[in-house]
């Protein structure tokens, strides 16, 4: 393997506690793990809000706050893209395509927006969501880093 | 607690000012303290001063939102200020355009709500 197609791929895996004092934790990791595909301010500043969203529904929907549970980002660079996953082994979700819907939450009691999953869907290219009630819930997003392509070219 | 706030009365308005990060684990806290500045001092309306919130998600939006229907229930206003690019992408995205104004500075925001009141 040439060193450039070494440095093309790498990956991460993060597991921590449902704590809500991890979701800063968690974005500031990811976001320095992905700086080595030069990414704009903007564009860690998406990854990081994206990041910070899905570990917050892990934490309150997915485990109804008990900081027993654990949350799985795992983040792949192939080339320059960045795929990653956040995971929990929690609730699950027992209608995907309301919980999607912009401005729906389960929980208007604590105040939630009920914008995470449209701010996950606008600011990555790919958003999917699989989700088993009873089993968990795992969010698997894309993005192509636009500066690195530049680069390539 | 990576999120502090400065409160500042002009008059009959609130101005408040975030320094650091606006997620789900700094939400109570902004909430508790914005309630209780609402209901024990003399606040008819409320600035939020965004110029050094450094970083905000949806759970930002849920606690605008729900100081801005407190503040409204008792006929105030709320207006915000000076956000930066990435927050001000994100109160676009959730539509609270539609319902507050944002102004460029406090006193924009300031001149505008004493106008109105």
């Amino acid at each position: 393997m040439s060193e450039e197609q070494a440095l093309a791929h790498n990956f991460m895996t993060l597991t921590f506690a449902a704590k809500s004092e991890n979701e800063s934790f968690a974005r500031v990791t990811v976001a320095a793990f992905i700086s080595q595909l030069d990414p704009t301010m903007d564009e860690l500043s998406d990854l990081k809000t994206v990041v910070s969203e899905a570990v917050t529904n892990c934490i309150i929907h997915g485990y109804d706050s008990d900081s027993t549970g654990t949350v799985t980002i795992t983040a792949e660079i192939e080339g320059d893209t960045v795929t990653m996953t956040v995971e929990d082994r929690g609730h699950g979700i027992e209608d995907l395509d309301l919980a999607k819907q912009p401005l729906y939450t389960s929980k208007p009691e604590l105040e939630r927006s009920g914008m995470g999953f449209t701010i996950m869907e606008n600011f990555m290219d790919e958003c999917e969501v699989v989700s088993e009630p009873g089993v968990g819930t795992s969010i698997r997003m894309k993005k192509r880093i636009e500066s690195k392509k530049a680069l390539y070219n | 607690m990576n999120l502090q706030m400065e409160m500042e009365h002009h008059r009959q308005v609130l101005i408040v000012r975030f320094i650091g990060e606006l997620d789900h684990h700094t939400a109570d806290h902004v909430r508790t303290k914005l309630d209780d500045a609402i209901h024990s001092r003399q606040t008819d309306h409320i600035v939020l001063s965004l110029k050094d919130l450094q970083f905000m998600d949806s759970s930002g939006i849920g606690v605008i939102l729900g100081r801005y229907k407190l503040i409204k229930s008792k006929g105030g206003k709320m207006a915000v200020c000076d956000a930066t690019k990435p927050v001000f992408r994100l109160l676009e995205m959730s539509g609270l355009f539609k319902i507050m104004p944002i102004y460029e500075s406090e006193s924009d925001a300031l001149s505008s709500l004493e106008v109105v009141s």
